[in-house]
């Protein structure tokens, strides 16, 4: 029997599809009688969501406007 | 049953892109300057260590950008060309300037043996003693609209070591694949996923704890 610490391992080998059939099956077992690895998983999963939305720097009016020069020079050519 | 598209890497969307830059179209271009240069500097500070550094190699990509798109031919999409040319700069800048080690050595002085979840958390028998809370759908999208999250976020990824940080960048924040990951940073895919492991790891976290003194 898979124990809760030893899911919280296992958890990115899930997400990315990577456990053995038999793992896999041993893996959701667990799930779906511990709300409280549901709630680990479920947490995970946001994780990653929200690094997926994190805000990237914006370029600077300057920066653009200087590349947008050099993208007309280029096209003059 | 297959999409007759499928095997196309490159988008309608991308190609559309591409014929517009090479016709000069000045606004597709600031679009995509701008769409990109942020998740550029990002990207070009996981392999050279100063910001002065950084801005060059993302300005120098962009002109390889410009002058290479007449030889686009869409093997992949616009995207991961785009990053490809970034890193390739990146990497010979930060070798240069000898502050970079690659990757493939890094790994597994980074992949740690530090484990995913706080020991303390679990009683002996490795069933939790103090179990992670349920979050509503929408906490973390909540949390970042406030500017000290994605601060506390930032700093997580900052504070991991180099391959986790740049596993993390590339998969999670900048949604590139495993295997173009594999790719880039020339490592494999297991040890892509032992550092992908630890580094969500910590992040989590680090959410938690923002999430739990939010409340
Ligand atoms: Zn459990």
């Amino acid at each position: 029997m898979l124990t809760c610490q030893q899911l919280t391992e296992l958890v990115t080998e899930y997400l990315e599809n990577r456990l053995s059939f038999t793992d896999r099956l041993r893996f959701r077992m667990h799930v779906g009688m511990c709300r409280h690895c549901r709630a680990y998983i479920d947490q995970m999963r946001q994780t990653v969501r929200t690094l997926g939305r994190l805000p990237a720097e914006e370029i600077p009016p300057e920066v653009r406007d200087a590349l947008l020069v050099q993208f007309r020079n280029w096209k003059r050519q | 049953m297959s999409d007759p598209t499928s095997n196309r890497r490159v988008s309608a969307e991308d190609e559309a892109t591409v014929e517009r830059l090479l016709a000069g179209d000045e606004a597709t271009f600031t679009d995509l300057v701008e769409r990109y240069h942020g998740r550029l500097l990002r990207l070009a500070l996981l392999f050279v260590s100063d910001r002065a550094s950084a801005e060059e190699v993302v300005q120098d990509t962009w002109l390889a950008v410009i002058t290479g798109l007449p030889a686009f031919e869409g093997r992949s999409g616009l995207k991961t060309w785009i990053f490809s040319i970034l890193s390739n700069r990146a990497k010979t800048r930060g070798r240069r300037e000898k502050r970079s080690v690659p990757f493939s050595a890094l790994t597994s002085a980074d992949q740690g043996n530090d484990p995913a979840v706080d020991p303390s958390r679990f009683t002996s028998g490795g069933g939790w003693s103090a179990p992670p809370e349920k979050w509503d759908e929408d906490t973390p999208e909540r949390l970042l609209l406030r500017q000290e999250t994605r601060a506390a976020v930032d700093a997580a990824i900052l504070a991991l070591p180099a391959a986790q940080r740049a596993v993390i960048t590339l998969r999670d924040v900048e949604g590139v694949d495993s295997a173009e990951v594999c790719n880039i940073l020339e490592i494999s895919d297991t040890n892509q996923r032992v550092l992908l492991h630890r580094a969500r790891a910590k992040v989590r976290t680090a959410l938690e704890q923002h999430v739990g003194s939010s409340r």
